[in-house]
Protein backbone atom coordinates (compact mmCIF):
# COMPACT_ATOMS: atom_id res chain seq x y z
CA UNK A 1 0.00 0.00 0.00
CA UNK A 2 1.48 3.41 -0.94
CA UNK A 3 2.30 5.51 2.06
CA UNK A 4 0.54 8.82 2.55
CA UNK A 5 2.78 11.65 1.37
CA UNK A 6 3.88 14.11 4.01
CA UNK A 7 5.09 17.65 3.46
CA UNK A 8 7.49 19.93 5.20
CA UNK A 9 6.44 23.57 5.48
CA UNK A 10 8.92 26.36 6.12
CA UNK A 11 7.79 29.79 7.16
CA UNK A 12 10.06 32.83 7.06
CA UNK A 13 9.07 34.85 10.11
CA UNK A 14 11.18 37.81 9.05
CA UNK A 15 9.40 38.25 5.71
CA UNK A 16 5.83 37.33 6.76
CA UNK A 17 3.42 40.23 7.33
CA UNK A 18 0.61 38.18 8.91
CA UNK A 19 -1.76 39.12 6.06
CA UNK A 20 -3.80 35.90 6.26
CA UNK A 21 -3.84 35.12 2.53
CA UNK A 22 -2.36 31.66 3.17
CA UNK A 23 -5.17 31.03 5.68
CA UNK A 24 -7.75 31.98 3.03
CA UNK A 25 -6.35 29.88 0.18
CA UNK A 26 -5.30 26.70 2.05
CA UNK A 27 -7.92 23.97 1.48
CA UNK A 28 -6.81 22.03 4.59
CA UNK A 29 -6.84 24.66 7.35
CA UNK A 30 -3.12 24.28 7.94
CA UNK A 31 -2.69 27.92 9.00
CA UNK A 32 -4.35 30.36 11.33
CA UNK A 33 -3.96 34.01 12.26
CA UNK A 34 -3.73 33.54 16.01
CA UNK A 35 -5.11 35.63 18.85
CA UNK A 36 -2.14 37.96 18.73
CA UNK A 37 -2.77 38.53 14.97
CA UNK A 38 0.24 36.42 14.03
CA UNK A 39 0.56 33.77 11.35
CA UNK A 40 0.66 30.29 12.89
CA UNK A 41 1.05 26.78 11.45
CA UNK A 42 -1.60 24.82 13.33
CA UNK A 43 -2.31 21.66 11.29
CA UNK A 44 0.86 20.83 9.31
CA UNK A 45 -0.06 17.13 9.24
CA UNK A 46 -3.10 17.95 7.04
CA UNK A 47 -1.01 19.48 4.25
CA UNK A 48 -1.60 17.87 0.84
CA UNK A 49 1.21 19.76 -0.91
CA UNK A 50 -1.02 21.75 -3.29
CA UNK A 51 1.18 24.87 -2.83
CA UNK A 52 -1.74 27.28 -3.00
CA UNK A 53 -0.20 29.03 0.00
CA UNK A 54 3.23 29.25 -1.64
CA UNK A 55 1.85 30.69 -4.89
CA UNK A 56 -0.28 33.29 -3.10
CA UNK A 57 2.01 34.49 -0.32
CA UNK A 58 2.93 38.03 -1.40
CA UNK A 59 6.03 37.97 0.76
CA UNK A 60 7.82 34.82 -0.43
CA UNK A 61 7.58 33.57 3.15
CA UNK A 62 6.42 29.98 2.55
CA UNK A 63 7.92 26.86 1.01
CA UNK A 64 6.35 23.40 0.93
CA UNK A 65 8.42 20.34 0.13
CA UNK A 66 7.63 16.67 0.15
CA UNK A 67 9.19 15.11 3.22
CA UNK A 68 11.38 12.10 2.50
CA UNK A 69 10.38 9.33 4.92
CA UNK A 70 13.50 7.49 6.01
CA UNK B 1 10.36 29.50 -8.33
CA UNK B 2 14.08 29.90 -7.82
CA UNK B 3 14.59 32.03 -4.73
CA UNK B 4 17.94 33.16 -6.13
CA UNK B 5 16.04 35.27 -8.69
CA UNK B 6 15.17 37.51 -5.72
CA UNK B 7 17.47 39.99 -4.01
CA UNK B 8 16.86 38.48 -0.59
CA UNK B 9 18.90 41.14 1.16
CA UNK B 10 16.25 43.70 0.13
CA UNK B 11 13.36 41.73 1.66
CA UNK B 12 10.89 42.00 3.30
CA UNK B 13 9.41 44.09 0.51
CA UNK B 14 7.99 47.55 1.15
CA UNK B 15 4.40 46.63 0.18
CA UNK B 16 1.49 46.60 2.64
CA UNK B 17 0.44 43.30 4.22
CA UNK B 18 -1.62 41.36 1.67
CA UNK B 19 -0.68 43.54 -1.33
CA UNK B 20 -1.09 41.67 -4.62
CA UNK B 21 2.14 43.00 -6.12
CA UNK B 22 4.21 40.25 -4.53
CA UNK B 23 1.95 37.58 -6.02
CA UNK B 24 2.33 38.97 -9.55
CA UNK B 25 6.08 39.30 -9.01
CA UNK B 26 6.31 35.67 -7.94
CA UNK B 27 4.35 34.60 -11.03
CA UNK B 28 6.66 36.64 -13.25
CA UNK B 29 9.76 35.09 -11.70
CA UNK B 30 8.19 31.65 -12.06
CA UNK B 31 7.49 32.31 -15.75
CA UNK B 32 11.06 33.49 -16.40
CA UNK B 33 12.39 30.46 -14.51
CA UNK B 34 10.19 28.01 -16.43
CA UNK B 35 11.28 29.55 -19.75
CA UNK B 36 14.88 28.86 -18.63
CA UNK B 37 15.99 32.31 -19.71
CA UNK B 38 19.56 33.27 -18.90
CA UNK B 39 19.12 35.82 -16.07
CA UNK B 40 21.93 37.88 -17.61
CA UNK B 41 19.80 38.44 -20.72
CA UNK B 42 16.66 39.63 -18.91
CA UNK B 43 16.03 43.30 -18.19
CA UNK B 44 13.08 44.65 -16.22
CA UNK B 45 11.98 48.26 -16.65
CA UNK B 46 9.37 49.97 -14.50
CA UNK B 47 7.76 53.38 -14.09
CA UNK B 48 6.56 54.79 -10.79
CA UNK B 49 4.04 53.29 -8.38
CA UNK B 50 3.97 50.59 -5.73
CA UNK B 51 4.02 47.95 -8.50
CA UNK B 52 6.94 49.65 -10.21
CA UNK B 53 9.13 48.82 -7.23
CA UNK B 54 8.98 45.13 -8.10
CA UNK B 55 12.04 44.95 -10.41
CA UNK B 56 14.35 46.19 -7.66
CA UNK B 57 13.61 43.01 -5.68
CA UNK B 58 14.90 40.82 -8.51
CA UNK B 59 18.38 39.72 -9.46
CA UNK B 60 17.95 41.01 -13.05
CA UNK B 61 19.38 44.23 -14.38
CA UNK B 62 16.59 46.77 -14.06
CA UNK B 63 15.67 50.42 -14.52
CA UNK B 64 13.21 52.15 -12.20
CA UNK B 65 12.39 54.99 -14.59
CA UNK B 66 9.90 57.88 -14.54
CA UNK B 67 6.15 57.78 -14.09
CA UNK B 68 4.61 56.49 -17.33
CA UNK B 69 7.91 56.29 -19.16
CA UNK B 70 8.95 52.66 -18.73
CA UNK B 71 7.93 51.72 -22.28
CA UNK B 72 10.17 54.24 -24.08
CA UNK B 73 13.10 53.24 -21.86
CA UNK B 74 12.40 49.57 -22.59
CA UNK B 75 12.12 50.31 -26.32
CA UNK B 76 15.54 51.96 -26.25
CA UNK B 77 17.11 49.00 -24.44
CA UNK B 78 15.57 46.56 -26.93
CA UNK B 79 16.80 48.60 -29.92
CA UNK B 80 20.31 48.85 -28.47
CA UNK B 81 20.52 45.11 -27.82
CA UNK B 82 17.77 43.05 -29.50
CA UNK B 83 19.11 39.84 -27.90
CA UNK B 84 17.81 40.94 -24.50
CA UNK B 85 14.42 39.90 -23.16
CA UNK B 86 12.92 43.22 -22.08
CA UNK B 87 9.97 43.21 -19.70
CA UNK B 88 8.08 46.28 -18.51
CA UNK B 89 6.62 46.15 -15.00
CA UNK B 90 3.94 48.81 -14.66
CA UNK B 91 0.74 49.73 -12.80
CA UNK B 92 -2.73 50.47 -14.15
CA UNK B 93 -2.09 54.18 -13.62
CA UNK B 94 1.47 54.13 -14.91
CA UNK B 95 0.51 52.27 -18.11
CA UNK B 96 -2.93 53.64 -18.98
CA UNK B 97 -3.00 57.21 -17.62
CA UNK B 98 0.28 59.14 -17.81
CA UNK B 99 1.89 56.39 -19.91
CA UNK B 100 -1.12 55.61 -22.09
CA UNK B 101 0.27 57.17 -25.23
CA UNK B 102 3.52 55.26 -24.98
CA UNK B 103 1.50 52.07 -24.55
CA UNK B 104 -0.62 52.46 -27.66
CA UNK B 105 2.26 53.55 -29.85
CA UNK B 106 4.56 50.74 -28.72
CA UNK B 107 1.68 48.38 -29.53
CA UNK B 108 1.16 50.06 -32.91
CA UNK B 109 4.83 49.69 -33.73
CA UNK B 110 4.81 46.12 -32.43
CA UNK B 111 7.99 46.67 -30.41
CA UNK B 112 9.21 43.26 -29.21
CA UNK B 113 8.81 43.85 -25.47
CA UNK B 114 6.44 42.42 -22.86
CA UNK B 115 4.32 44.72 -20.71
CA UNK B 116 3.04 43.28 -17.44
CA UNK B 117 0.36 45.50 -15.91
CA UNK B 118 -0.01 45.02 -12.16
CA UNK B 119 -3.66 46.11 -12.23
CA UNK B 120 -5.10 46.98 -8.81
CA UNK B 121 -7.69 49.41 -10.22
CA UNK B 122 -6.25 52.48 -8.51
CA UNK B 123 -3.16 54.58 -7.80
CA UNK B 124 -1.93 52.72 -4.74
CA UNK B 125 1.25 54.66 -4.10
CA UNK B 126 -0.36 58.09 -3.85
CA UNK B 127 -3.31 57.07 -1.69
CA UNK B 128 -5.91 55.34 -3.83
CA UNK B 129 -6.94 57.77 -6.56
CA UNK B 130 -8.92 56.64 -9.61
CA UNK B 131 -7.08 55.39 -12.68
CA UNK B 132 -8.42 54.89 -16.22
CA UNK B 133 -8.96 51.23 -15.28
CA UNK B 134 -11.05 51.94 -12.15
CA UNK B 135 -14.45 50.29 -12.65
CA UNK B 136 -17.54 52.52 -12.88
CA UNK B 137 -19.14 53.31 -9.47
CA UNK B 138 -15.99 52.44 -7.50
CA UNK B 139 -15.04 54.64 -4.56
CA UNK B 140 -11.57 56.15 -4.71
CA UNK B 141 -9.97 59.23 -3.15
CA UNK B 142 -10.82 61.23 -6.28
CA UNK B 143 -14.27 59.66 -6.78
CA UNK B 144 -15.70 59.74 -3.24
CA UNK B 145 -19.25 59.31 -4.56
CA UNK B 146 -18.34 56.63 -7.07
CA UNK B 147 -16.55 56.65 -10.43
CA UNK B 148 -18.80 58.18 -13.09
CA UNK B 149 -16.75 57.28 -16.15
CA UNK B 150 -16.31 53.96 -17.89
CA UNK B 151 -12.87 52.36 -17.61
CA UNK B 152 -10.70 51.36 -20.52
CA UNK B 153 -10.82 47.69 -21.35
CA UNK B 154 -7.03 47.34 -21.44
CA UNK B 155 -7.22 44.16 -23.49
CA UNK B 156 -9.28 45.84 -26.21
CA UNK B 157 -7.13 48.97 -26.06
CA UNK B 158 -3.91 47.01 -26.61
CA UNK B 159 -5.51 44.82 -29.27
CA UNK B 160 -6.96 47.83 -31.10
CA UNK B 161 -3.60 49.57 -31.02
CA UNK B 162 -1.91 46.60 -32.71
CA UNK B 163 -0.46 44.40 -29.95
CA UNK B 164 0.23 40.93 -31.29
CA UNK B 165 -0.16 39.11 -27.94
CA UNK B 166 -2.73 40.14 -25.32
CA UNK B 167 -3.92 38.20 -22.28
CA UNK B 168 -5.57 38.84 -18.95
CA UNK B 169 -5.32 36.86 -15.76
CA UNK B 170 -5.74 37.26 -12.02
CA UNK B 171 -3.52 36.46 -9.07
CA UNK B 172 -5.96 33.85 -7.69
CA UNK B 173 -5.38 31.84 -10.88
CA UNK B 174 -1.66 31.59 -10.26
CA UNK B 175 -0.88 28.85 -12.81
CA UNK B 176 -3.03 30.55 -15.46
CA UNK B 177 -1.14 33.77 -14.80
CA UNK B 178 2.25 32.05 -15.09
CA UNK B 179 1.22 30.29 -18.32
CA UNK B 180 0.11 33.52 -19.97
CA UNK B 181 3.18 35.41 -18.78
CA UNK B 182 5.32 32.68 -20.35
CA UNK B 183 3.50 32.96 -23.67
CA UNK B 184 3.72 36.76 -23.59
CA UNK B 185 7.47 36.74 -22.88
CA UNK B 186 8.16 34.07 -25.52
CA UNK B 187 6.06 35.94 -28.11
CA UNK B 188 7.88 37.73 -30.91
CA UNK B 189 6.29 41.21 -30.98
CA UNK B 190 4.52 43.53 -28.57
CA UNK B 191 2.78 41.61 -25.81
CA UNK B 192 0.72 42.70 -22.84
CA UNK B 193 -0.63 40.85 -19.84
CA UNK B 194 -3.28 42.53 -17.69
CA UNK B 195 -2.55 40.92 -14.30
CA UNK B 196 -5.38 41.75 -11.91
CA UNK B 197 -4.17 42.05 -8.31
CA UNK B 198 -5.46 43.54 -5.07
CA UNK B 199 -4.70 46.76 -3.22
CA UNK B 200 -6.32 45.96 0.13
CA UNK B 201 -5.14 49.22 1.68
CA UNK B 202 -7.03 51.58 -0.64
CA UNK B 203 -9.22 50.05 -3.36
CA UNK B 204 -10.18 47.16 -1.11
CA UNK B 205 -10.91 49.24 1.96
CA UNK B 206 -12.81 52.01 0.11
CA UNK B 207 -14.97 49.49 -1.73
CA UNK B 208 -15.51 47.10 1.17
CA UNK B 209 -13.89 44.16 -0.55
CA UNK B 210 -12.97 42.50 2.75
CA UNK B 211 -9.61 41.17 3.89
CA UNK B 212 -6.67 40.57 1.58
CA UNK B 213 -7.50 36.86 1.73
CA UNK B 214 -11.10 37.56 0.65
CA UNK B 215 -9.88 39.81 -2.15
CA UNK B 216 -7.73 36.95 -3.43
CA UNK B 217 -10.31 34.16 -3.22
CA UNK B 218 -13.22 36.31 -4.48
CA UNK B 219 -11.51 36.51 -7.88
CA UNK B 220 -12.98 33.10 -8.61
CA UNK B 221 -16.46 34.62 -8.20
CA UNK B 222 -16.06 37.62 -10.50
CA UNK B 223 -13.54 36.37 -13.04
CA UNK B 224 -14.57 33.94 -15.77
CA UNK B 225 -12.33 31.87 -18.04
CA UNK B 226 -12.69 32.92 -21.68
CA UNK B 227 -13.55 29.36 -22.70
CA UNK B 228 -16.43 29.34 -20.18
CA UNK B 229 -17.53 32.90 -21.03
CA UNK B 230 -17.98 31.97 -24.71
CA UNK B 231 -20.92 29.76 -23.68
CA UNK B 232 -22.61 32.43 -21.52
CA UNK B 233 -25.14 35.15 -22.35
CA UNK B 234 -24.27 38.85 -21.95
CA UNK B 235 -26.68 38.95 -18.97
CA UNK B 236 -24.79 36.13 -17.27
CA UNK B 237 -21.51 37.94 -17.87
CA UNK B 238 -22.64 41.31 -16.48
CA UNK B 239 -20.09 42.52 -13.94
CA UNK B 240 -17.67 39.68 -14.71
CA UNK B 241 -14.09 40.06 -15.89
CA UNK B 242 -13.03 37.59 -18.56
CA UNK B 243 -9.56 36.06 -18.34
CA UNK B 244 -7.55 34.21 -20.95
CA UNK B 245 -5.74 34.85 -24.21
CA UNK B 246 -7.34 37.45 -26.50
CA UNK B 247 -4.74 38.07 -29.21
CA UNK B 248 -1.95 35.80 -30.40
CA UNK B 249 -0.99 36.62 -33.96
CA UNK B 250 2.14 36.77 -36.09
CA UNK B 251 4.27 39.81 -35.69
CA UNK B 252 3.56 42.50 -38.28
CA UNK B 253 6.05 42.08 -41.12
CA UNK B 254 8.79 44.69 -41.03
CA UNK B 255 8.23 47.18 -43.85
CA UNK B 256 11.88 48.29 -44.17
CA UNK B 257 13.50 48.64 -47.61
CA UNK B 258 11.33 46.09 -49.50
CA UNK B 259 8.49 48.25 -50.86
CA UNK B 260 10.49 51.21 -52.25
CA UNK B 261 12.83 48.84 -54.17
CA UNK B 262 9.93 47.22 -56.03
CA UNK B 263 8.68 50.62 -57.12
CA UNK B 264 12.05 51.66 -58.52
C1 LIG C 1 5.23 62.90 -13.33
C2 LIG C 1 4.60 62.36 -12.10
N1 LIG C 1 3.29 62.60 -11.86
C3 LIG C 1 2.70 62.09 -10.78
C4 LIG C 1 3.40 61.34 -9.89
C5 LIG C 1 2.72 60.81 -8.66
N2 LIG C 1 2.44 59.37 -8.75
C6 LIG C 1 3.30 58.48 -8.23
S1 LIG C 1 2.77 56.89 -8.42
C7 LIG C 1 1.35 57.42 -9.20
C8 LIG C 1 0.30 56.46 -9.66
C9 LIG C 1 0.65 55.03 -9.56
O1 LIG C 1 -0.44 54.23 -9.88
P1 LIG C 1 -0.22 52.81 -10.51
O2 LIG C 1 0.62 52.91 -11.72
O3 LIG C 1 -1.56 52.17 -10.69
O4 LIG C 1 0.69 52.05 -9.44
P2 LIG C 1 0.30 51.37 -8.03
O5 LIG C 1 0.89 52.28 -6.99
O6 LIG C 1 -1.19 51.26 -7.94
O7 LIG C 1 0.96 50.05 -8.09
C10 LIG C 1 1.32 58.82 -9.29
C11 LIG C 1 0.21 59.59 -9.90
C12 LIG C 1 4.76 61.09 -10.17
N3 LIG C 1 5.51 60.33 -9.36
N4 LIG C 1 5.32 61.61 -11.26
S1 LIG D 1 0.44 34.69 3.09
FE1 LIG D 1 2.62 34.89 3.58
S2 LIG D 1 2.83 36.92 4.49
FE2 LIG D 1 0.66 36.42 4.53
S3 LIG D 1 0.35 35.47 6.56
FE3 LIG D 1 0.75 33.80 5.14
S4 LIG D 1 2.95 33.48 5.26
FE4 LIG D 1 2.57 35.48 6.19
S1 LIG E 1 0.50 23.26 0.33
FE1 LIG E 1 -1.75 23.39 0.20
S2 LIG E 1 -2.49 22.12 1.88
FE2 LIG E 1 -0.32 22.50 2.28
S3 LIG E 1 -0.33 24.28 3.62
FE3 LIG E 1 -0.11 25.05 1.52
S4 LIG E 1 -2.19 25.47 0.83
FE4 LIG E 1 -2.37 24.21 2.67
S1 LIG F 1 -0.94 50.96 -1.24
FE1 LIG F 1 -1.96 49.26 -2.27
S2 LIG F 1 -0.65 48.81 -4.05
FE2 LIG F 1 0.57 50.08 -2.62
S3 LIG F 1 1.70 48.58 -1.36
FE3 LIG F 1 -0.18 49.11 -0.26
S4 LIG F 1 -1.65 47.53 -0.89
FE4 LIG F 1 0.03 47.49 -2.37
MG1 LIG G 1 -2.45 50.72 -9.51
Amino acid sequence: MPEKKTFRITHNRKWCKDCGICVAVCPKKVYEIDRSDRHAIVNPQNCIGCRMCVEHCPDFALTVEEAKNE
Amino acid sequence: MRLDLLRSERLPNIWCPGCGNGIVLRALLEAIDQLQLDPDNVVLVSGIGCSSRAPAYTAFDNVHSLHGRAIPVATGIKLANPDLTVIVVTGDGDSSAIGGNHLIHAARRDVDITVVVFNNYNYGMTGGQASPLTPTSSITTTTPNGMLDRPFDLVKLAAGAGATYVARSGIYFAKHLVDHLKKAIAHDGFSLVDAVAQCPTYFGRFNRKGSAGQMVTSQKDWMVLKSVAEKKTPEELAGKVIIGEFVNIERHAPVSAAAPKEQA
